[in-house]
Order: structure tokens, then sequence, then C-alpha cells
């Protein structure tokens, strides 16, 4: 499966270096029978195959329905599931295979920040232990200015109040809670952040603030972001380039501009028309595309392309043949469908 | 909605000087276990009912003499099974003991036993069920395996082969067979509640940052999941009163020349009709005691149960 960066001219990051490079990785979780002989029946695909790079300072959005892979894809990433096959260079290095001391301090480099902030802090703990926890297990990395005074800045990094050290979790509203899961991500000086669907439990006027403050982070200290969302204006916002992920392969990768302008592969399509248009003078002015049925069972899912049970251009040779992650003929971006073709229709036409 | 994406105006922090939960005067709320246990017990009254029952038996088990001036061992047989009257509040027993005392100095033996059984278990429950929850997989299935097996074995019946064939049975015997039979109702209890805990995301997040096993416990999973354990602890401590006085009543429990209610009730049997009495005074004691320690524990588990938060 090709790596390459399609030659876009709106590419900013195509001559930065890569910080992590994901190739072919999967995760099969087991479906056993019985109590004590635990039989293995089966396989749930989570995740069958995904690979991309990140770029440093690069936004990569991943979008797809419920159940499609998202957050085990985050999971894997963070090594808190271990992959079945596939490979995660970090910097050049091999992740996956880092043991003991050597994989603590590659944790540091890479943090996850969660999507519900009322599990993601441990509601017996202050606010200021909750973020001098990662000085705590990273003894080496005790800053200079001493714990506190270092958990203070973050505080005041993320629109805190320094004051409110001493306080609890549930003092604190969703947004300002999905604030200190971000300052806890921060406290390592990261390279990497994985944002698993960190704005979807908020607020619709709580998420912009949270995106904006990811947004001026990456700017600062230039992160590199791994963004799931199922909300493809939320993607938009800030990815700089967009994977839409369905039953847990990639179904087309490319930048912002190449997914939501020009869409080839049918699923992203089917995505877009249906995000809802604020302005009532274009709807109907658009292809809308209702898909029929639900997704395949991710236990056995179709041969060939795993699109083909709910695609309208499907014929013999998607149940014969997968189709691979690649740029073809026009289409710049990667896509994983023998039919692809650039359709604006779903897009609402501008102004 | 093409033109919305990445706008110019940045949002402004979002103003942290508006104070989330009250005036930014008000004391800082403690959300430690414990503080946050004693500001909703404060306010219940079954927990002050039973605080002060509690306080009442432990003062009998711990400083008898401040009741009775009384010695429980001083028996004249011609003052035998005598009504109560002002010089013996309860009346005597069988052999002219003075039944007040008697009664008032059987506190300790009990809840000694109730004690000692509560906190081993609460030791092998928290440890077992912490493992067998926190690591899953094989561990738990042989944890729950091995629990399933002594909970199907009815306690009353373990204890009366076991104790059967110990020549003497003091507190520390009675107290070792009841901990042997009884440990895995609560061990099961641990192990659910760390279940509910072991894949939040603050343990993700600690995972994540790269905490090893023995952190995670402690931090993490202990302070949250303890808490229908110790309510749990406090009426099991109540339980086993009442099955100490019951193993010594069948004549498997305390042997004489112990004071307990147990061997008070059992004493008591055969004069059911002529001097119930004998049976009344021990009977009420046990009830007040286990209902003191039932009626805390519900109080301390509802205390600690998050859900019950406002």
């Amino acid at each position: 499966m090709s790596l390459s960066v399609p030659a876009a001219a709106a590419d900013p990051f195509a001559d930065k270096p890569s910080v992590l490079e994901v190739d072919g990785l999967v995760k099969h979780f087991p479906i056993t029978q019985g109590i004590v002989f635990q039989r293995k029946v089966g396989a749930v695909k989570a995740v069958d195959g995904v690979s991309f790079n990140l770029r440093e300072g690069e936004t990569l959005g991943i979008v797809g329905e419920s159940g499609c892979g998202k957050s085990t894809l985050a999971k894997l990433l963070m090594r808190l599931e271990e992959p079945d096959a596939g490979t995660v260079k970090f910097r050049g290095k091999d992740f996956l295979s880092v043991k003991g001391d050597e994989l603590r301090r590659l944790r540091r480099k890479i943090q996850i920040i969660f999507q519900d902030p009322y599990t993601s802090l441990n509601p017996r703990m202050s606010v200021g232990d909750i973020i001098a926890e990662p000085f705590k297990l990273h003894p080496e990395e005790k800053p200079k200015q001493g714990i506190r005074n270092r958990v203070k800045e973050l505080l005041d990094l993320v629109g805190l109040n320094p004051e409110h050290i001493n306080r609890y979790p549930h003092q604190f509203s969703g947004g300002q809670r999905q604030r200190i899961g971000i300052a806890r991500g921060l406290a390592l000086n990261p390279d990497v952040i994985i944002c698993d669907e960190p704005v979807s439990a908020l607020d619709v006027s709580v998420q912009a603030q949270v995106m904006n403050l990811l947004d001026d982070l990456q700017k600062e200290f230039g992160l590199s972001y791994i963004f799931i969302a199922h909300d493809l204006s939320v993607v938009r916002h800030i990815s700089d380039r967009v994977g839409v992920m369905y039953l847990g392969k990639l179904a087309e990768l490319g930048t912002q501009d190449e997914i939501y302008t020009g869409p080839a592969h049918p699923y992203t399509q089917a995505l877009l028309s249906a995000v809802p248009l604020p302005d009532p003078t274009l709807r109907g002015a658009r292809e809308q595309i209702v898909l029929q049925g639900d997704p395949p069972n991710p236990a056995n899912p179709p041969s060939g392309c795993r699109f083909r049970t709910r695609c309208w251009k499907a014929t013999e040779i998607c149940a014969t043949q997968e189709p691979e992650l690649i740029s073809r003929g026009q289409i710049t971006q990667l896509t994983a469908c023998h039919h692809a073709q650039q359709n604006e229709k779903v897009i609402p036409s501008h102004g | 909605m093409s033109e919305t994406h990445r706008p110019e105006a940045r949002g402004e922090p979002i103003d942290s000087t508006i104070t989330p939960a009250g005036e930014s005067t008000k004391k800082v709320e403690e959300a430690s276990l414990l503080a946050d246990a004693w500001r909703s017990l404060r306010k219940n009254p079954w927990f002050i009912i039973s605080a002060v029952l509690l306080v009442l038996f432990l003062g009998m088990a711990i400083f008898p003499q401040l009741f009775t001036n009384t010695d429980p061992r001083e028996c004249l047989l011609g003052r035998s099974r005598q009504s109560p009257s002002a010089e013996h509040w309860f009346g005597t027993d069988v052999q002219g003991c003075d039944y007040y005392s008697r009664v008032i100095h059987g506190a300790r033996n009990s809840i000694a036993v109730g004690f000692i059984v509560a906190i081993g278990t609460f030791i092998i429950a928290v440890v077992l069920g912490l493992v067998a929850g926190y690591f899953g997989s094989w561990v738990d299935a042989v944890i729950s395996r091995i629990t399933d097996m002594v909970f199907a074995v009815p306690y009353i019946l373990g204890a009366l082969v076991f104790l059967n064939v110990l020549e003497s049975r003091g507190v520390r015997e009675v107290a070792f067979v009841l901990i042997i039979f009884m440990w895995p109702t609560m061990t099961r209890l641990m192990r659910g509640s760390v279940i509910s805990v072991v894949n939040s995301e603050f343990v993700l997040a600690a995972r994540a940052l790269g905490a090893g096993p023995i952190t995670i416990m402690r931090r993490h999973i202990l302070p949250n999941s303890l808490g229908p354990v110790i309510g749990y602890a406090t009426v099991f401590t109540g339980i086993i009163i009442g099955a100490e006085a019951t193993l010594t009543f069948l004549g498997v429990g305390l042997q004489l020349p112990a004071i307990s209610w147990g061997l008070q009730l059992s004493d008591a049997q055969p004069f059911l009709q002529t001097v119930p009495h004998l049976l009344l005074f021990p009977v009420i004691f046990v009830g007040l005691t286990v209902f003191a320690f039932m009626t805390m524990g519900d109080a301390i588990r509802d205390a600690l149960d998050p859900k019950s938060k406002k």
C-alpha cells in the first residue's frame, strides 16, 4: 500500500518530516464461547489494515460512523491495545516493539485526550493532582520551577483559573473538564496528541472554544494531532488532511480540501450529502444520497469492497477484488474504490 | 458551510473567573472518600441513631466496668433464676449470677468476633477482588471459581463441621472459621466494584501516561471502588455478631467459662417457659447491636455511593 502523499499544491505539510508512520495496522477482537475452555468462534475486525502518516504540525482528521474502529485505532496508537499486525513508527523508531523503560519514555511523546470529560478525570483527585500525575510518573521530567507552579502554568495555558488548583472535577463544567484533560495531555510536552472525539460530549458553543484552544496550542507548540470525530464539520474546521473510515478500513484519505470539495468515494459522498445545511435556501439544491441498510457485521465483513452491500455503484469486481487505497487517475486523494469518481453535486453550491 | 471553516475570529478563552460551583468565597469542598461521606452522613438521622447505639455497645465491650460494678462471675446458687428486681436489674441466671452484669460483659466477645471477622474478610475481599477485577482473564476465572465453590457451602454447615472437631474454641477459632466460610460475598462485591471502574477513561489515561498496575490500583481504582465494600463490611459486622450467637447457641461456638450473648441464649433455652427474661435480655442486646451495625452500614453505603451525589 502506497504511503506517498499526493503532490497537491495545496498541501503545506508536504516537506515536513513524518512524526507517526502507521502501516497495515490490524486489530481483531476474538469472539469466544464457553466459560472454562474458551473456543474462538470468530473475530470482530475492528481495525483491519489501516495505513497513514502524520507529519509535523499537521492535523489528521479521522471520520466515520459508530463502530467503524476509530476509537480502537486511537487505543492502538497509544498502545493501550496491542495490535495483531502492522507497524507504528514514531520519528522512524518502531513504537510497537519497545518495552519497559524505553516505552515509558516514548509514551511521553504521544498523549491522548478522551471523549467524555466526565469519566476521563478521577473524581477523587484534585485538579492539581490530576495534572501533576504525569510528573509523578516521569520524575525525570520534573519541572524546574516546581510541580505546583508548572501545574498552575498549564491551567493558565488552557484558559482556566490557576487559583482553582485545589478544586475537584465535579466542580467544573464539561468544557472546563475537557480543558483539564488537555492540560494533563500537554504536561509532558508531547509531539503527538490523539484526540478521541474530544468535543463530541460538549455543547456546540463550548465545542468551538475547545477546538480553538487546540488550534492555538498546535500553533504555539508545533503539535501534531490525530483528531477523531464523527462530526464532519468539526473535522473540517480543524483538519489539514482527512481520512474516512468504514468498517475498520480507510475508504478515502486526502487533504481537507480534496475530501470536502471533491469526494471520490461513494461513502464519503453519502456522508457529505447528509451534513445538515444551515442555509434553508440551499436545501434541495444538492444531491442527497440516502444509504440503505445498516453497516455489515464487522465480525463477518463482505468480500471484496466492504462498502459494496450499501453502494449504488457496486458491480462484479467489487465483490471479488478488494480495492486498494491508492491515487486513481485524475483524483489526487487516495481512494479505496474501483469506481472512484469525483462528485461535487453532494456539496452545496457556493453562495 | 464551506465559508465557515477556519474563521478569523479566534474564540476567546472562556471566562475562567466565573466559578463553576457556587461563589468563589465558598470553601473548597474536599472530594476525598471520607470527607465526602461525612458531609452526607451528618444529615442522616439513621446514622445518628445507629452511631449512638454503637458507641454505647462499644463502650460496653471495651469498658464494661462503666456500666456495672458487679462481678459477672460472682455467683450464688442460692439466688438462682430470680426475676428482675432493683438489686438485680435483669434478674439472675441458673447459676445465680447477676444477669445484667453478664449481659454487659457478653458484649466484648460478640463484638470482638464481629470486628475480627469483618476486618479479616475485608482484607481478603479487597485484595482478591482488586486482583480479579483488575487483571481479568484467567486470574479472574480462577479467583471467581474458587469464590463460587466456597460460596456454595452454607457457612452454618461448614462451621458446624470444622468447629466440632476443635477441642477448645475461643474467639480466635470461631472468628477464623467464620472468615474461611464468609469471605466470598464481599469478594464478589469488590470485584464487581473494581470492574465498574477499571475501564474508566481516567484509568486508560493513567495507563497512557505509563503508570504501572500498582500505581493505577492504589491511586485510581481503590478510592473509586471501596465505597460499597466499606458499607457492606459494616452491615457484615452485624451479620457476624448474629452468626456467632447462632453458632454458640448450636453448641459449636464459644465455650464456658467465656461470657457471650450466644452462650446466654443457649443456657436460657431450657427455661424459655418458666423464666423467659433469661432469653429476652440477650436477644434484645444481640438484636440492637445487629440493627445498629446494619443501619450504620446502609447509611455509609448511601453516603459513599457516587450516584447519590446531588
